[in-house]
């Protein structure tokens, strides 16, 4: 065992492949190891568990990994927090880091308070920055439905923080990068906790979280009419459909199209809110998007904020002609 | 069966942010004037899950348990409206400015008071700092299983069946009990204080425990045994100027918003 060194990174793997929120925590890894490096030293751990991972390990090397613990086999098909406990508090302790990242996901967010619990120590989650100054560790996170931030800094080490999707930059890939592979095994005892059953649906057309455009809904744009119009916005403009808390619970459209606090984060280039107030908790799944646009029939509405462009109407009125005239525009038949 | 189910006292997490007002010496959030505090919505939603268990058994007691300030005890008594039992209120001055570390010690020492728990509900998180982490860290605190941001709940056999929101759809996750769960909005709409219940609320017990009752010393609750430092809380300002996309009507406000995006490329 060692003196606490370097930054641990618990990456997540999608169809075999790292996600891109590991290679996001990956850059912020690199970053705050050589800014602690003055000090303390350590290079950039990375753990993936999961079955299929294939090149994994050159991938997260590639993206900034000096090490990467790799478990692959059907005992980690699926994550489940006892397992995935068990090889964690193994690592940490044969090389005990100073800061650990995970992402703020079903995984992280189960995880990561677990984890830090478990070494004595406290987790900041949902961070959208972080870096050290004079010397020490300092997370930045959103608070109060995303209308505050706090500044949190930590007594105990390691530093546990969940990195909020789309919050970093992708770094660069750098296939001239080397690093170590250690292999995890694969042996999981038996858990407390079981998974009986698995229901998860495949995303019919464009992924949210990788769409270029999002076009959502609210409770302005009422009823399932309403979301079919979005969604033939988005096919004119190859965009994705979300949705605000409001109208899944309404059950215009399912659950997994939820935007925000407790929903998913986008960040893209460009989000069209329709009939959406903007509350701070919608907000924090969109508010990285580059350029919003909203319909809404109150001037004042709070999304007005954030928008770079606004139409003052209502959706059912706009939305047809809207779709008519970018379909003219895409196909560059301009009048 | 002894359920319990942790509530936290909040701002009303709906109220416009331009109310919010940071204190820049205590890095706290100020409460607006005039706004009622509220039971956290994830904890509305903890106690509609122990209601439901209730009524699938047919018998359990429902313990709801706050740290907080003293007004914390008006959340205890709106679950004990709905349906709750017992309150256990935890309003030691020492337990203020607690952090997720320190909050889940305290109310760990609680509910191993209480002894007999079965299965501890909290919310997936409390809706003001909106951290998410009290939940599982009182489950490794007393040495249990946790399941996190469940949808639906329930109790057979000596096991809790959780359906796991998970992206993309849910999972069914098992673990024997004593077990806890984090609440997640998905569990649905959530019943309102009947006229009955409420009357009867006023006679229900509601136990105030210091933190010399909880064995704890000053010193290790609250801001002093916390783990963070809340170095600073500000509200970000944006300098997005929006541009209102004129016209006459829809259509021509429709024809406009296209032709602005493509001008300026952001199609
Ligand atoms: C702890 C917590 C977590 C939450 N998490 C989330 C989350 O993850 N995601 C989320 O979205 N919300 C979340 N919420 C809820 C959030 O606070 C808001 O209540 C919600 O986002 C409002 O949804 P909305 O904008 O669709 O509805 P409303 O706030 O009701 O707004 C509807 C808007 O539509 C406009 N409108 C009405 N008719 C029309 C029309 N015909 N054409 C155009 N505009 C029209 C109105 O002017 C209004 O601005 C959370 C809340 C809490 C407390
Ligand atoms: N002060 C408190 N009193 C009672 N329960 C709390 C308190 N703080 C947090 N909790 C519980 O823990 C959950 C998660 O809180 P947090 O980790 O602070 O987001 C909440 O939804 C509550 O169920």
């Amino acid at each position: 065992m060692s003196a606490p060194s370097g930054v641990l990174v618990i990456a997540e793997a999608e169809d075999g492949a790292p996600t891109d929120l590991s290679r996001e925590m990956l850059g912020l890894a690199r970053r705050l190891a050589d800014e602690l490096n003055d000090g303390l030293g350590g290079g950039v751990d990375a753990v993936l568990l999961g079955e299929g991972l294939g090149d994994s390990a050159g991938e997260l090397i590639a993206f900034g990994a000096d090490r990467v613990h790799m478990g692959d086999g059907a005992a980690y098909a699926v994550y489940l927090a006892e397992a995935w406990m068990a090889k964690l508090m193994e690592i940490a302790a044969a090389s005990p880091p100073v800061v650990i990242l995970t992402g703020h996901t079903t995984m992280g967010a189960d995880l990561a308070p677990r984890l830090s619990f478990r070494l004595g120590t406290t987790v900041a989650t949902a961070c959208v920055a972080a870096a050290v100054v004079a010397g020490r560790l300092q997370a930045t996170r959103p608070c109060y439905g995303g209308a505050a931030r706090e500044v949190l800094s930590f007594k105990t080490e390691p530093a546990v923080l969940t990195v909020k999707s789309k919050s970093q930059a992708v770094p660069d890939r750098d296939d001239g990068r080397s690093g170590a592979v250690v292999v995890v095994s694969t042996d999981v005892g038996e858990t407390c906790a079981r998974i009986v059953e698995r229901k998860v649906q495949a995303t019919a057309g464009v992924r949210l979280e990788t769409a270029n455009v999002v076009v959502a809904g609210g409770r302005g744009i009422n009823g399932h009419e309403g979301f079919k119009k979005a969604q033939e916005l988005a096919d004119v403009l190859g965009a994705a459909v979300g949705a605000s808390r409001v109208a899944c619970d309404l059950e215009w459209c399912p659950p997994s199209y939820q935007i925000g606090l407790s929903g998913r984060t986008v960040a893209p280039e460009l989000y069209i809110a329709l009939g959406i107030s903007g509350a701070g908790q919608h907000m924090a799944g969109c508010g990285n998007a580059k350029t919003i646009v909203a319909v809404n029939t109150d001037r004042e509405a709070q999304i007005f904020q954030s928008s770079r462009f606004g139409v003052v109407g209502d959706c059912q009125e706009i939305l047809p002609p809207l779709i008519d005239e970018l379909r003219k525009l895409k196909s560059g038949s301009k009048t | 069966m002894h359920i319990a189910v942790c509530v936290k006292q909040i701002q009303n997490p709906e109220i416009a942010s331009a109310l919010l007002r940071v204190d820049e010496v205590t890095n706290t959030m100020r409460l607006a004037s005039g706004v009622s505090p509220v039971m956290s919505p994830f904890d509305e939603q903890a106690v509609e899950a122990a209601l439901r268990i209730r009524e699938a058994l047919g018998e359990a007691k429902i313990t709801v348990i706050t740290m907080g300030e003293e007004s914390a005890r008006q959340v205890l008594k709106a679950a004990l409206s709905l349906g709750a039992d017992e309150g256990v209120l935890l309003a030691d001055p020492a337990c203020q400015n607690a952090d997720s570390y320190t909050t889940a010690l305290t109310l760990s020492r609680a509910i191993q008071k209480l002894g007999d728990v079965d299965l501890i509900l909290a919310g997936r998180q409390a809706a003001d700092l909106d951290v998410g982490v009290v939940g599982c860290g009182l489950a490794e605190l007393l040495d249990i299983p946790a399941i996190t941001f469940a949808g639906a709940v329930s109790v057979e056999d000596g096991m809790v069946r959780v359906d796991r929101v998970i992206e993309n759809g849910y999972e069914i996750q098992e673990a024997p009990l004593p077990a806890l769960v984090t609440v997640s909005h998905e569990i649905g709409p959530v019943r309102k204080a009947s006229l009955r219940e409420t009357m009867r609320a006023a006679r229900k017990p509601i136990a105030s425990w210091s933190v010399d009752d909880l064995g704890l010393d000053a010193g290790q609750v609250g801001e002093l045994g916390a783990r963070r430092v809340v170095e600073r809380l500000y509200i970000p300002t944006s300098d997005i100027e929006c541009e209102y996309v004129p016209g006459a009507n829809a259509e021509e406000m429709a024809r406009n918003l296209a032709r602005r995006l493509f001008e300026s490329n952001v199609l």
